[in-house]
C-alpha cells in the first residue's frame, strides 16, 4: 500500500505503476458529466486552485444536509469512459494529478498521463459506504442548483481512501491487458 | 371478499422495501460472492476487491446506507389480488420513493430528457417503473430491482441472426451473443455480474423478461431443461474470460446467468441481455390485510 498526502507531486505520480495500491489522504473535487463540459467549454478560474496537483474523482454521491452540514452517504466512483473526450485537456489545464473512477479510461487520456504527468485511479464501483466512510468533511460544492447533487463539485477531504493504479504514465493500462486476453478467449468460444 | 388496501400502510411498507434493497445485499448472491472470493488466488487483486465488496455489504446493512451511491432505476414488478386498483398502488409507490429520497436511501436519479433537469425526488415520466400482473392471492407482491447506470449502460440487444458473430436463430446462437456482451462490457457493469437474457419476444417484452430472470435466487435451477443447460455452460465459459471482479482480472466474471423466454414474430429473433451489477439489489416484499412480509 502506498500512501499518498493530496496535493500530490508530478514525481511521486510518475513513480507509480500499474497494479499499485494507493490510500489517499488530503482535498479532493468531485467531478463528473457536466463538469466535465463546463470545464472545457467555459474554463472557470473558481476551481483551478482546487485542482491543481490533486484528484478529480468521478463520482455523483448520495449526500445528507443536517443542520446545514453536508456529508456524504455513499460515494463510490462511476463510469469513466464518458469523460474520455475532455479528461486529458482538463488534466493538464488544472493541473490535475489523477483521475479517479471505475472501468478505466481510453488512448488519449493514457497519452495525457504520460505527457502531462498524472495515473488512473481505480476504487471499487459499489462499494460506496465503505468509500463514504473515508470522505471526513465536505468542504464546499459548487454548481449545485445548476448541476444537481449527483454532478455538482463536491470539495471533500478525504483520509484513507483506498484505489489501485490501472493507467499510469509510462503508457501502461491494466485494461487494455485484460481486454486483449479476454477477447481472444472469447472469440474462440464464438468461433469455434 | 374483496382486498382493503390501506395506503398509508402499504406507503411505509414499500419505504421499508426501498430502504432494504439499497442497504441489505440478498443472502444467496452474498453467498455466490464469497464462492467467488474462495476460488481466486491468494493475493490476487480479485480475492481484496472481492472481499472489499463484502466488506462493504456488511458496513452497510450495519449502517443502513447505500451499498452504491447509485441506486440506480426503481423497477417493480407487481402482483396485485382481482379488484385493487393499480393507480392506487403506483401513487403510493410514488410517495414511498419521495420518502425513501429524502431520507437518502436512494439519490436523485430521474433526470428529465429534454431540459436535462433532475426533479430531485426520483419521480418522473416512467420513473419510477411499474409492471403489472394479477393473481388470486389476497396479498400485494412488490418485487423491486435497483438497476444501477452502469449496468444498465453495457445491456445490450441481439437481432439473430447475426453476422460478425457467426450467430444462428437457435441457443448456440444466443450463447454467442451472452459471450459478446459479457466480453464487451469487461468491468464496467461492475463485474462480478449477474446476467439476465430474455429469448424472443419483441424488443421490449424480451428486456422486460429478462429483467425478470434477475429476482431468480443464484442458487435455483432452470425447469426448462435446454435453457438450464445453457445457463450452466454460460456460468463455466463466462468466467473463463479472465475479466474478473471491477475488471482486474481474476476467475470470477459472473455470479449468475438466468434465461427466460417468451414466444416470438416468425421474422424476429432478438436476445435481450440485461447485466446487473455484483450489488444485484432486490428484495421482495408481500403486503396482505394485516401483515408484511420481505424476502
Amino acid at each position: 500500500m502506498i500512501s499518498l498526502q493530496l496535493p500530490v507531486s508530478e514525481e511521486q505520480i510518475r513513480k507509480l505503476k500499474i497494479g499499485d495500491e494507493v490510500s489517499l489522504t488530503g482535498t479532493m473535487v468531485t467531478g463528473r458529466d457536466a463538469a466535465h463540459v463546463w470545464m472545457i467549454d467555459e474554463k472557470p478560474e473558481e476551481v483551478r486552485e482546487l485542482l491543481n496537483g490533486t484528484v478529480i474523482y468521478h463520482c455523483g454521491p448520495v449526500v445528507s444536509k443536517k443542520d446545514g452540514k453536508w456529508t456524504f452517504v455513499a460515494a463510490g466512483p462511476t463510469t469513466s469512459i464518458r469523460e474520455e473526450p475532455y479528461q486529458g485537456d482538463i488534466m493538464k489545464e488544472y493541473g490535475l494529478r489523477a483521475v479517479m473512477g471505475k472501468g478505466g479510461m481510453g488512448e488519449k487520456t493514457l497519452a495525457a498521463l504520460k505527457e502531462h504527468g498524472g495515473v488512473y485511479l481505480h476504487a471499487v464501483g459499489g462499494a460506496a459506504t465503505i468509500q463514504a466512510q473515508s470522505v471526513k468533511n465536505v468542504q464546499d460544492v459548487i454548481k449545485l442548483e445548476e448541476f444537481g447533487v449527483p454532478e455538482a463539485m463536491w470539495v471533500i477531504d478525504v483520509e484513507d481512501f483506498r484505489a489501485v493504479v490501472t493507467m499510469d504514465s509510462h503508457g501502461n493500462s491494466i485494461h487494455k491487458t485484460i481486454k486483449d486476453a479476454s477477447t481472444k478467449i472469447a472469440e474462440k468460444l464464438i468461433h469455434r | 371478499m374483496s382486498f382493503q388496501l390501506d395506503t398509508n400502510r402499504l406507503r411505509d411498507a414499500v419505504v421499508e422495501l426501498i430502504r432494504m434493497a439499497s442497504t441489505q445485499l440478498p443472502e444467496d448472491v452474498i453467498q455466490a460472492m464469497v464462492a467467488g472470493r474462495d476460488r481466486e488466488d491468494e493475493g490476487s487483486p480479485a480475492k481484496s476487491v472481492l472481499n472489499f465488496m463484502l466488506r462493504n455489504a456488511e458496513e452497510a446493512k450495519k449502517n443502513s446506507t447505500p451499498i452504491c451511491q447509485d441506486t440506480g432505476t426503481n423497477i417493480h414488478y407487481i402482483t396485485i389480488p382481482v379488484g385493487v386498483s393499480m393507480r392506487a398502488v403506483q401513487q403510493t409507490i410514488v410517495e414511498a420513493t419521495q420518502i425513501a429520497t429524502e431520507k437518502a436511501y436512494l439519490r436523485p436519479n430521474a433526470v428529465d430528457s429534454v431540459t436535462g433537469k433532475n426533479t430531485g425526488d426520483n419521480t418522473g415520466e416512467m420513473a419510477p417503473y411499474f409492471h403489472f400482473e394479477e393473481w388470486d392471492e389476497p396479498a400485494i407482491k412488490i418485487q423491486l430491482a435497483l438497476k444501477g447506470g452502469g449496468s444498465e449502460n453495457v445491456s445490450a440487444q441481439y437481432k439473430l441472426p447475426d453476422n460478425r458473430l457467426n450467430a444462428g436463430r437457435n441457443l448456440e446462437g444466443v450463447y454467442k451473443c451472452i459471450i459478446d456482451t459479457v466480453n464487451s462490457a469487461q468491468g464496467l457493469g461492475c463485474a462480478p455480474g449477474v446476467i439476465g437474457i430474455g429469448i424472443g419476444g419483441d424488443r421490449a417484452s424480451g428486456m422486460l423478461i429478462a429483467k425478470k430472470q434477475l429476482f431468480r435466487l443464484m442458487t435455483d435451477t432452470n425447469p426448462d431443461e435446454k435453457l438450464a443447460e445453457l445457463e450452466t455452460r454460460l456460468y463455466d465459459d463466462l468466467n473463463t474470460l479472465g475479466i474478473g471482479p471491477m475488471g482486474f482480472g481474476g476467475k470470477t466474471t459472473v455470479l449468475g446467468v438466468k434465461v427466460g423466454a417468451a414466444h416470438r414474430l416468425p421474422a424476429s429473433f432478438f436476445v435481450s441481455i440485461a447485466y446487473m451489477c455484483w450489488a444485484d439489489r432486490r428484495h421482495t416484499m408481500t403486503f396482505t390485510e394485516t401483515e408484511v412480509t420481505y424476502d
